[in-house]
């Protein structure tokens, strides 16, 4: 078995997409992880669904406050220049354009950039929270997750059979093997995880990949 | 005009069965009327309709909860049998193995569900209290959350119409309020608070005090009286 890439390193992977000055907003899970990895000399300014923006590092043991909270129920650390607002301006700002990336969590990712992360349907239920919001709000879609499921299977798929968030509104998919983005024609293969080749990627992929010159070891 | 009452109790007294309720905060105890909830579960008005963003987190997964408390949450009111449906965009754990209270009804067929997006909820709501009925929106489009429903399209883009939401009493948590309803919130705990105090017919707020009417800037109120109908302040015994 080859090595595949931890949840930090995922996320270290994400971190290096983010831009000097880009309002970004984290989902749950290896996203909320991305905060911790932004390159000295830029400044990524973080929003979240709880009515908060400009939140910095996580609240120090001891100090955590009820009302200083993130959409993945992390308590923050009070910083200056952060500000409060409510729901309904929060996704105003989300709707509205004013957020430049999204990173999101999937459960299934198809050719065309579909988006499948709200419901398993065994279960019968699930949670939408600010998942369709964000996918159809924010400029840019990346989605950190695993590449296959707990049995093996692939979560890139040529039609998601889970429940959608939103219809081709994914650019970037980055998993613990590969990164990989969405193309007019289908998913471009960029980058392979050290020590996995483009035929290995495509071996755990159900979507065939389109293999352009220049792929590289992941970068970090 | 006295909007001060002395007990949750009273506040709630008169919410009789069949009601809609808003109920505030965005997941954890924070921002959530926990004080109200408790006095409501006490009356035991039945077959209630709850607006709000989860059907009760904290008290299941310690969302936002800080160490040693012991969160009163929606779950309380769905453990009584009191609800008859949920309208949320984050109605269940996260985490399958721990189920919420209102899961476990959902799995029975004792609760009734409406699955609304996050931003959706919020708009729909805040589109109850200032008048709105409806609007388009594009959250939603090609999804289960849009079925049945009117989809148009603007600019080449595909919308689709969602209908606002009023209640008929909501309870909410503040900070301060003044001795005319003028309130303001703490922190992160302002987020559905201060959309749904705008959205009932009468709403009902716990606040950790109550202050001289002028003690708040006029500048930094962030909900003017005329949206406040009670006000009951958290005394230290009432611990939450």
């Amino acid at each position: 078995m080859k090595d595949r890439l931890n949840r930090e390193i995922i996320a270290m992977r994400v971190a290096k997409e983010l831009q000097d000055g880009d309002v970004v907003n984290l989902g749950i899970g290896i996203p909320s992880l991305c905060s911790q990895f932004i390159p000295e000399g830029k400044t990524v300014i973080y929003h979240s669904e709880s009515g908060v923006l400009n939140y910095g590092p996580m609240a120090e043991e001891g100090f955590e406050d009820q009302d200083l909270i993130n959409a993945s129920g992390q308590f923050l650390a009070p910083v200056d220049g952060m500000s409060f607002f409510s729901s309904s301006d929060a996704f105003a700002m989300i709707r509205g354009g004013h957020i430049d990336v999204t990173v999101l969590g999937a459960l299934q990712v198809s050719k065309s950039g579909d988006l499948a992360n709200w419901m398993i349907p065994s279960r019968g239920i699930g949670n939408v929270g600010g998942a369709m919001d964000l996918a159809v709000g924010a400029k840019k879609v990346i989605v950190a997750m695993e590449h296959n499921d707990k049995n093996g299977s692939s979560k890139i798929v040529n039609e998601c059979s889970f429940p959608l968030t939103s219809k081709s509104c994914v650019s970037l998919i980055v998993t613990d093997i590969a990164v990989i983005q969405v193309v007019k024609s289908g998913l471009q293969l960029l980058e392979c995880a050290p020590g996995w080749t483009k035929e290995d990627v495509q071996n755990e992929t159900e979507v065939e990949l389109i293999f352009e010159k220049g792929i590289k070891e992941f970068t970090l | 005009m006295n909007k001060v009452f002395n007990s949750f109790d009273e506040a709630v007294s008169d919410i009789p069965d069949n009601s809609t309720l808003m109920i505030d905060g965005f997941a954890g105890p924070g921002g959530t009327s926990q004080n109200l909830i408790a006095a409501l579960r006490n009356l035991g008005s039945k077959n209630l309709t709850i607006i709000s963003n989860t059907a009760g987190l904290a008290s299941v997964i310690g969302f936002g909860t800080l160490p040693g408390q012991t969160p009163v949450d929606i779950g309380v009111l769905v453990e009584n049998n009191q609800v008859k449906k949920v309208i949320a965009s984050f109605p269940v754990s996260p985490s399958p193995s721990r189920p919420t209270a209102f899961e476990k009804a959902y799995a029975k067929h004792e609760v009734e569900l409406e699955l609304v997006p996050q931003g959706t909820l919020a708009e729909r709501i805040r589109a109850g209290g200032a008048g709105i009925p409806a609007f388009f929106t594009p959250t939603g489009v090609d999804t289960r959350v849009s079925e049945g429903k009117e989809i148009r399209e603007f600019n080449g883009k595909k919308y689709v119409l969602e209908t606002a939401l009023k209640a008929d009493f909501a309870l909410i948590r503040a900070y301060q309020s003044d001795r005319l309803g003028n309130l303001v919130y703490k922190g992160t705990s302002k987020n559905f608070n201060s959309v749904m105090v705008t959205a009932a017919t009468i709403s009902i707020v716990e606040v950790d005090k109550i202050v001289e009417t002028g003690a708040i800037e006029s500048a930094l109120i962030d909900t003017p009286l005329l949206y406040v109908d009670r006000i009951v302040e958290i005394k230290e015994n009432n611990e939450r």
